[in-house]
Formats: structure tokens, C-alpha cells, sequence
């Protein structure tokens, strides 16, 4: 190991100090090209990028928050625009005729006896555009138009790509829509207790003592909790009649008040850990001022490790909105998440009839496998300066 | 001529042919033990010796086909004569073969560097020599014990039978690695391996290892491979000595050749440096040491207080530092010396205020002729007397923020103080890594990009920013390999004499203090046993302590075995009350 790095390390300096037989280094040997000039994010990156399955992850996390942000844009209907004739049907599937992509049609008929819907396939055929005119939205919320990335050629026909659930609604456009208000939930929820876990966290680690008994009883406390009890008791006790929007911060503040008792944990082990390196007595015989400590020299070293914990936090996030809708006290219909969405899915004989509409878990599985994924890859990564 | 031809075939126990061992493969392949040959002789002992990264220790472990994936013996010979008078190649078995275990712990056992963790914390000493010997041989368990107690008894463990119940953490590090032998002898083997068996333990236990290890290759006959870094300990022990460098093996032949007559360039080095630091490079400078006080350190303890243990079980207080008092002069090179838990770090800190001392005062005199007492200095007045006295650390990789570039390390101190702003910064820092040899173009680049020896470069670089008066040394030398050792050492004597500087080294190492101080003071248990010259402490001590102490360094002589007539120091026996004991 060492023999390539003493190497290395040669090459590298090739004016240094005279005769200096490099004893081993960090092992940087597979990265490429200037290293010595690599800061902690590039060292971070290249580590990074050798984790295959991280790096694939955090690009589906990437296309995720673009759906999520697009979602008009990409889904062909409206997702609250009901059709009695299509209740329940199942998906179609995409075929090609040439290059050009087509749907073929079902045809409604009803059991004589249970009248319950039959879907056959007939051999019509709805051809497939791109960027069609259909429901009119504002892009990013502002640039008014009626653009679609897909939709069906003729305007009057209708496509059901995930199938329909039991109004009739096109359920790709309702997962598409789902994953705004299920992943920026995530997302927010994170950041609030972000926020929370590093101010007491950090508190907790820098002071220690008093200070920081009191903070670790109270983040034992909170996590003592039976989570799903609590979650439902905060939620009932916020109104029925309160809009959507309101539901969706609150319901987001609840999640956040017992996700940010990790994250004090994390980064307070790190101050702890921080506090009696080398470098930072070396910082403090410098001269620095107890500020210029904290946020020159032991934040920088903690900012990677937190990124990470972060990241593996918004999936707990994700799921807790899921249960919490699931279970019908989160977000309320007219609302779409995933959650919501689910409630539909609760039924055994809706499920045996149309499971389909067990699509929404397949994307929450998918986001939260990757975003875990995701996390772990930086979790490796976080530390580039390890053996 | 080596002394292998002269001996007939059936001396040798271990004949290694062309071994090569690769880390990876194809081109990116790290070649750690490249065409390696050497014979080991029966009952004799062969040292292979070389600097960290060297492949001498991937050498041992592939005699045995424990290297660590992903190296592999990717070519050669290894044969073993000690079970088949005609010889086994065991480079050519299994790595998992029953063949190879039957060889392995039983016809060849290795003791490691670190015996904490090579002997497991939850089983008693007792039980993980029984099971060593129960594997290998065909005995029931009141014999296994009754020959555990036995081999606890041959390595000099007091009390046997009692110890023989006891816990890893119960022993101390010498007791353990007297364990680790004991455990590697349980099924007499034919050739003991010793990976760097003494490299983590303090001086005076390392002469009682080797003597143990030598005296049992003399009744046991064994033949032992002994990896290390360390001449002096070579000279002590070695019958032949190898040395590598990168891979290779530059040098091979019996201890005197290699003491008096070696050929090799490098091998003269290794040897050089090592006799450097039998010599006083403060002598041969002129020391210019006045007599005015630069820092008077007055009755200093640091007393950790009693805590209460685990089950209500009262921690007795623990006296790291006791009424210590010790004065530095302008100019001079004080040297503190002791082995681990002495204290001499503790001293060191308490100095510089990173720890508070209970009680004492350390007096300083200023630039501006003020006097500081920094035992009870405020934040303010701490502050400017932190410019006058640095420090350099141990750990060159762990005292450099890796998150920083060199620049922005070097000039830390000057941008706090407000000194240097801008582009006087940059100058001043290339002047800097200047003055300790390093080019201007270390500044963009970040720690990792260098070598242990560089980076010690650049903490001196960072201690000398704001000109400083006094530099506490805290082994600083101890973490580089013994041919860097002595250029910082130089380096550090070359910036005295330019900038008019005192140093306080803390070390363990006589040699290192010897060549470097003008006086020195001893450390046993919180106290200082003895202090007067560098000179005089360092060949002629007062204290039996000392006399133990220096008596059990390894000379670089292979004739002179100093180990064997060490004088011991029982503190106990010599009627001296100590604290803490």
C-alpha cells in the first residue's frame, strides 16, 4: 500500500523537502490528477463516484425532484378530472408502430350480474404526441400555458398509462403529482429539523456539562415516544376543516418536532469527537477565538458527516407523511400524496380488482430505497481523510 | 561470503526463494515483497529490518499466507524444512488448507506489534493458551492448563497460577505481549515470527522482551524471524540481518557484516542515523545557553480527581503531575524524558495551559521582560503569551486540519494576530516553509499531499510564524521512521541557531534527547526523578532509575549486548516511595 503511495507522493512533489521517504499516507491512490490540490468536496466527490450504486441513486433522487417540480408538465391529465366510463380500468401498455407509440383502446362492458366493469382490449389504436396541448397550468407557477410532454394525439381520447382508480382519474398523473407534496414533505420536514438538530446538538456537544445532560434527557425523552400514537394524537388535534396548505405545514412541523433527535445526536458525537483533535488545541495555541474554532475549523470538518445524516433522514421523513396519510390524519383529499393516494389502496377487494393502484408504493419504495442508497454513498464519502 | 553457503543444507529451516507478493494486479499492482531470497538458519535468529512501507512485514505474513486481500504470493519459493526433511513449498499450498493450518501456530507462530489486539478481551489468558494448545495437540484440558501455567511460568510472569485466570486488560503491555509469546510457544514451534513485537512498548520493557525472546530461542532452539524498525534493537538481538527498502532486499549477511562492513548506500544511512544519536549534536554545535531564566516551573501538579467507578467503587484521585518544578534558560535545549504515563506529556501541556495544572505556577518571562504566570493567566493575557511559546505536535497527520491548505495552516496564526494581511501573508508564509525546506508551492495544497516528514515540516513552519521563544516539542520525532527523525531534528537545531529560539523536547527516546538537549530531566510517576546535564544523565545517571532507564536502550554494537547486562530498576526494592504505584 504504502510503496504506492510513497510513489505517488514522489511524483507528486517533485521540489519537496530532500530525501523525505513518505511513510503512508491517506490512500489516494486511484484518484487521478491533482490530487494534492483537491479540497474536501473534490476528494469527497471522486469517493463518491467509485460508489456505483450511491452514484446511480442520487441521479433517480435528482429525477424524482425534477417530476416532482414538473409535475404539470409531465403528467398528460388532470389529475382531479374524473371520468364515470373508466372507473377502475387497467394500465395500457405502450406499443410502437414504426417509431410512432400508441396505446390500443378497452372497451367497457358490464357483468350482467354484479355490474361490475370488464375492460377488453380492441384493436383501435390512440396514438401518442409529444408535447400536446391539454390542461392549462402555470409552469414553476408562473408562465401560464397548456404544453404537456405527452398526451394523446386526439384530444377527445384519453390514456390510462398506470391505469385509473375509482373515479376514473389517470393514476400516472396522480403519482406524478403525489411525489410534489410527498418529497418536498421530505424535503421541508428536513430542513426544519435540520435546523433543530445542529443548534441543539451543537449546543449540547461544545458546552457540555449541565447544558448538555438536559438536551440528551429531553432527546431521550422524545425518542421513548411511541412514534405512530404520538403522531396520531397531534394530528387529531389539528382541525378537520383546515385548508390543505395548512395541513401540509403542520402535518410537516409534527414530523420534523421528533425527526430532528438523530440529527442532535450526530452532530453532537461530532463536536465531542472534534473537540479533543489535534488540529483544533493547534487552532486554539493559534490564537483563534472560540468562534473562529467552531466555524473555521471544527464546522467545516462536521458540514460532510451532517450532509449525509441529512440525507439518510428525508427517507424516514417520506415514509412518516406515507403512514401518517395512510392511517387518514395527514394531508386530506382534494390533497395528492402518495399517502393519499394509498388510503385508496386499503381495501383487499380493491386491491384484488385493481392492484394497480398499489403504484404509489412502488414509487415510495423506489424514492426511499434510493435516497437510502444515496445517503449511505455519502456517508462513506463524508470522511475522504480516513484510512 | 555469506554465512548461509558455508552452513551444510541441513541448518536451514526456512529456505525463501524469489517470494514475490503483490498488492492488485496487472499494471497498478503494488509490488510489497519484490524477488525476495533468504535462508533461515536453525536456532539462530534473522532480523529483516527497514522503514515503515518496506514490505518486511508482508515478508513475515506470507511465509505464513496471512497477507491481507488483496495481496497474494503471486510468484517463488518458500520451502520449510522443520516437519519434511526433503521440504514443503508453502507458498505452493491452500491459503485454507488443513496443510497450512497444521503449520500455522504450530510449526510456525508469530507475535504481533499490538498484543491488545491480538489477544481477545473476553476470553481469560488461561483459556486462549489452553485452545491454542488443545487445537494442536492431542492433550486433555487439565493437562492444556497444566501446561499453560508452565508457559506462563517460562515467560516470567509472576505467580502463575493465578495469573493465569486473569483478564487481557488486567495485564499491563509487557505482561501481555510476555502472554502473546507464551501462547505462540504452546505447541513448540520451530520458527517464532516477531512482527514488531517490542516497537509499542516502552524502553525498559523492550530490553526484558528481547532478553526473554533470546533466552528462550536458546532453550527452546528455535529459529526466529524478527521484523523490525529499529537498529539498535537489530544490533541487540540479530544473528543475520536482512535490510529492505520498497520491496526489495538491498542487503543480507550476519549481524557484523552488516554493522561494520555494509556496502549498501541505504543500510549505511539506517546505520548512521541511528549512531548520529549516540552523539551530542548540541556539543558539537557550542550550545549558547545564558543564564538568564526564560520560564521557572514552580511546584506544578495536576491531580485528576477521585471519580466514582463502576458498582459504587471509590477511583482512587490520580497524581499525574507532582509538585514538578523545573527551570528552561534562554537558548537552551531542555529535554524531558520518562516512559508512557510518566507524565512528561502531561508536564508538557500543563506548560502551554491545553490542560490546567491543580496547582503550581509556571512563570514566563516575556519579550517585553513582563513576567506571565500561565497557570493562572486570563484569556487575554493567554493569548499573547501563546506567541511566544508553540508547540509542535506528535501526530503529523492529526495536527494539520486536512480541510485547510498548506497556506492557510502555515498562516493561521498570523491572520488571528493580525500581523500579516494579504499579500505580506503570502510572503510571509512562503518565508516560512522556506526556512524548514519546503518549496513555495506547498501553499495551494492540502495536507494529504504529503509525506509524515513533510507535514512535521509544515507544523514547525506554523509554530515558527510569530517568532516564537520557546517551542514545546511534543514527540515530535516519535511518529517518523529513524532517517527522518534525525533531519528534523537538524532542522530544528538549524532554525535555533538562526532565530534564538529554547525548546522543551518531551520524548521517550534517549538517543533523540541526548543529541538534541543540553539538559535533561527524568520522569518516573509524576515526579522528576533526576535532572542535570544531557551529558551526564545520559552515560553516567545518579538515580537507579535513570541507570535502568539508559541502561536499557539498544546500542547499535552487535558485540557490546547491552541488553543482557542491564541493570534493573524494582522501585519497591529500592526502598523509594512513590505515588500513584
Amino acid at each position: 500500500m504504502s510503496a504506492e503511495n510513497k510513489q505517488a507522493t514522489a511524483a507528486a512533489t517533485p521540489a519537496a523537502a530532500p530525501a523525505d521517504a513518505a511513510s503512508p499516507t491517506v490512500n489516494m491512490a486511484n484518484l487521478r490528477g491533482g490530487i494534492e490540490y483537491a479540497s474536501q468536496w473534490q476528494l469527497m466527490w471522486a469517493r463518491f463516484k467509485k460508489h456505483r450504486v450511491a452514484f446511480w441513486s442520487m441521479w433517480l433522487v435528482v429525477i424524482l425532484y425534477v417530476v416532482a417540480v414538473f409535475a404539470e408538465f409531465l403528467s398528460p391529465f388532470n389529475p382531479e378530472d374524473p371520468s364515470s366510463m373508466t372507473t377502475y380500468q387497467p394500465p395500457q401498455m405502450v406499443r410502437f408502430e414504426g417509431i410512432k407509440p400508441y396505446v390500443k383502446k378497452f372497451e367497457l362492458t358490464r357483468d350482467p350480474d354484479t355490474l361490475r366493469a370488464i375492460y377488453a382490449e380492441t384493436e383501435e389504436r390512440t396514438y401518442l404526441n409529444f408535447f400536446t396541448e391539454g390542461f392549462e397550468y402555470k409552469m414553476l407557477g408562473l408562465i401560464p400555458t397548456n404544453i404537456h410532454l405527452f398526451g394523446p394525439a386526439d384530444k377527445s381520447h384519453k390514456i390510462y398509462l398506470l391505469g385509473s382508480d375509482s373515479l376514473g382519474r389517470d393514476m400516472l398523473s396522480r403519482v406524478i403529482y403525489g411525489a410534489r407534496f410527498t418529497l418536498s414533505m421530505g424535503l421541508i420536514g428536513v430542513v426544519l429539523s435540520t435546523f433543530l438538530g445542529i443548534i441543539l446538538g451543537g449546543i449540547s456537544g461544545y458546552y457540555g456539562g449541565k447544558i448538555d445532560w438536559s438536551i440528551q434527557r429531553v432527546v431521550e425523552f422524545i425518542l421513548s415516544l411511541p412514534t405512530i400514537p404520538i403522531w396520531l394524537a397531534l394530528a387529531s388535534a389539528m382541525p378537520r376543516n383546515w385548508p390543505p396548505h395548512l395541513v401540509y405545514i403542520s402535518v410537516t412541523v409534527i414530523i420534523s418536532l421528533i425527526g430532528w433527535t438523530h440529527l442532535a445526536r450526530v452532530v453532537r458525537g461530532k463536536f465531542l469527537a472534534m473537540r479533543g483533535e489535534v488540529f483544533v488545541i493547534a487552532a486554539k495555541l493559534d490564537g483563534c477565538s472560540e468562534g473562529r474554532v467552531i466555524f473555521r475549523h471544527m464546522l467545516p470538518s462536521m458540514a460532510s458527516h451532517v450532509i449525509a445524516a441529512v440525507t439518510l433522514a428525508i427517507p424516514s421523513m417520506i415514509l412518516a407523511e406515507t403512514t401518517l396519510s395512510f392511517l387518514g390524519l395527514g394531508l386530506q383529499p382534494p390533497a395528492i400524496s402518495w399517502g393519499v393516494l394509498l388510503k385508496d389502496a386499503q381495501k383487499i377487494s380493491v386491491i384484488s380488482n385493481a392492484p394497480w393502484l398499489f403504484m404509489p408504493g412502488v414509487a415510495t419504495v423506489l424514492a426511499v430505497l434510493a435516497m437510502n442508497f444515496f445517503g449511505d454513498g455519502l456517508r462513506d464519502a463524508a470522511d475522504p481523510y480516513s484510512h | 561470503m555469506n554465512t548461509e553457503n558455508k552452513a551444510s543444507s541441513g541448518d536451514v529451516i526456512l529456505d525463501v526463494r524469489n517470494l514475490r507478493t503483490y498488492f492488485g494486479t496487472g499494471e497498478k499492482a503494488v509490488k510489497a515483497v519484490d524477488d525476495i531470497s533468504f535462508k533461515m538458519m536453525r536456532g539462530k535468529t534473522l532480523c529483516i529490518v527497514g522503514e515503515s512501507g518496506s514490505g518486511k512485514s508482508v515478508t513475515a505474513r506470507s511465509i505464513l499466507q496471512i497477507v491481507d486481500p488483496p495481496g497474494k504470493i503471486q510468484g517463488g519459493e518458500i520451502w520449510y524444512y522443520g516437519k519434511d526433511p526433503k521440504g514443503q513449498n508453502l507458498a505452493a499450498i491452500h491459503e485454507r488448507s488443513a496443510e497450512i493450518r497444521s503449520i500455522r501456530g504450530h510449526e510456525i507462530s508469530m507475535i504481533f506489534q499490538e498484543p491488545m489486539t491480538s489477544l481477545s478481551p473476553i476470553h481469560t489468558i488461561g483459556n486462549q493458551i489452553c485452545e491454542t494448545i488443545l487445537l494442536h495437540q492431542n492433550v486433555d484440558e487439565a493437562e492444556a492448563r497444566a501446561r499453560a501455567i508452565e508457559l506462563l511460568r517460562r515467560v516470567e510472569i509472576p505467580n502463575p497460577q493465578v495469573a493465569i485466570d486473569k483478564y487481557t486488560f488486567e495485564y499491563s503491555g509487557g505482561m501481555r505481549q510476555r502472554a502473546m509469546i507464551a501462547m505462540s510457544l504452546a505447541c513448540n514451534p520451530k520458527i517464532l515470527i516477531a512482527d514488531e513485537p517490542t516497537t509499542a512498548l516502552d524502553v525498559t520493557t523492550q530490553a526484558e522482551i528481547l532478553s526473554l525472546i533470546k533466552e528462550l530461542q536458546t532453550s527452546y532452539g528455535m529459529a526466529v524471524l524478527f521484523i523490525t524498525h529499529d537498529m539498535g534493537v537489530v544490533a541487540e538481538i540479530a544473528d543475520e540481518i536482512g535490510v529492505m527498502q520498497n520491496g526489495k532486499m538491498l542487503e543480507f549477511g550476519s549481524a557484523e557484516q552488516i554493522f561494520y562492513e555494509a556496502q549498501n548506500p541505504y543500510t549505511l544511512q539506517l546505520i548512521d542515523s541511528v549512531r548520529k544519536l549516540e552523539t551530542s549534536a548540541r556539543a558539537a554545535r557550542g550550545s549558547r545557553v545564558t543564564d538568564k531564566k526564560l520560564m521557572e516551573i514552580r511546584n506544578v501538579s495536576k491531580i485528576y480527581p477521585a471519580r466514582s467507578g463502576f458498582m459504587g467503587r471509590k477511583n482512587p484521585p490520580f497524581k499525574a503531575l507532582d509538585n514538578v518544578s523545573l527551570d528552561v534558560f534562554e537558548g537552551e535545549n531542555l529535554g524531558i524524558v520518562g516512559e508512557s504515563g510518566s507524565g512528561k506529556t502531561t508536564l508538557g501541556n500543563c506548560v502551554i495551559r491545553v490542560l490546567s495544572c491543580s496547582g503550581g505556577e509556571v512563570l514566563f518571562r516575556m519579550a517585553d521582560g513582563r513576567i506571565a504566570d500561565l497557570a493562572k493567566a486570563g484569556t487575554h493575557e493567554l493569548r499573547q503569551v501563546h506567541r511566544e511559546i508553540r508547540m509542535v505536535f506528535q501526530d503529523p497527520f492529526a495536527s494539520l486540519n486536512p480541510r485547510m491548505t498548506i497556506g492557510q495552516i502555515v498562516g493561521e496564526p498570523l491572520l488571528v494576530a493580525g500581523t500579516h494581511t494579504g499579500e505580506a501573508l503570502r510572503k510571509r508564509v512562503e518565508e516560512l516553509l522556506a526556512m524548514v525546506g519546503m518549496p513555495a508551492g506547498a501553499m495551494e495544497r492540502y495536507p494529504h499531499a504529503f509525506s509524515g516528514g513533510q507535514r512535521q515540516r509544515i507544523g514547525i513552519a506554523r509554530a515558527l510564524a510569530l517568532n516564537p521563544r520557546l517551542i514545546i516539542a511534543d514527540e515530535a520525532t516519535s511518529a517518523l521512521d529513524v532517517t527522518l527523525r534525525s533531519q528534523v531534528l537538524d532542522l530544528l537545531l538549524d532554525l535555533q541557531d538562526t532565530l534564538n529560539l529554547s525548546f522543551i523536547l518531551v520524548s521517550h527516546d534517549i538517543g533523540v534527547i541526548r543529541y538534541f538537549c543540553d539538559r535533561v530531566a527524568v520522569m518516573y510517576k509524576g515526579q522528576v526523578v533526576e535532572h542535570g546535564p544531557a551529558e551526564k544523565i545520559c552515560s553516567n545517571p545518579d538515580h537507579p532509575y535513570t541507570k535502568a532507564l539508559i541502561s536499557a536502550v539498544p546500542g547499535t554494537h552487535p558485540r557490546d549486548k547491552r541488553i543482557v547486562n542491564r541493570h534493573r530498576y524494582d522501585a519497591a526494592a529500592e526502598g523509594i516511595q512513590l505515588s500513584g504505584s
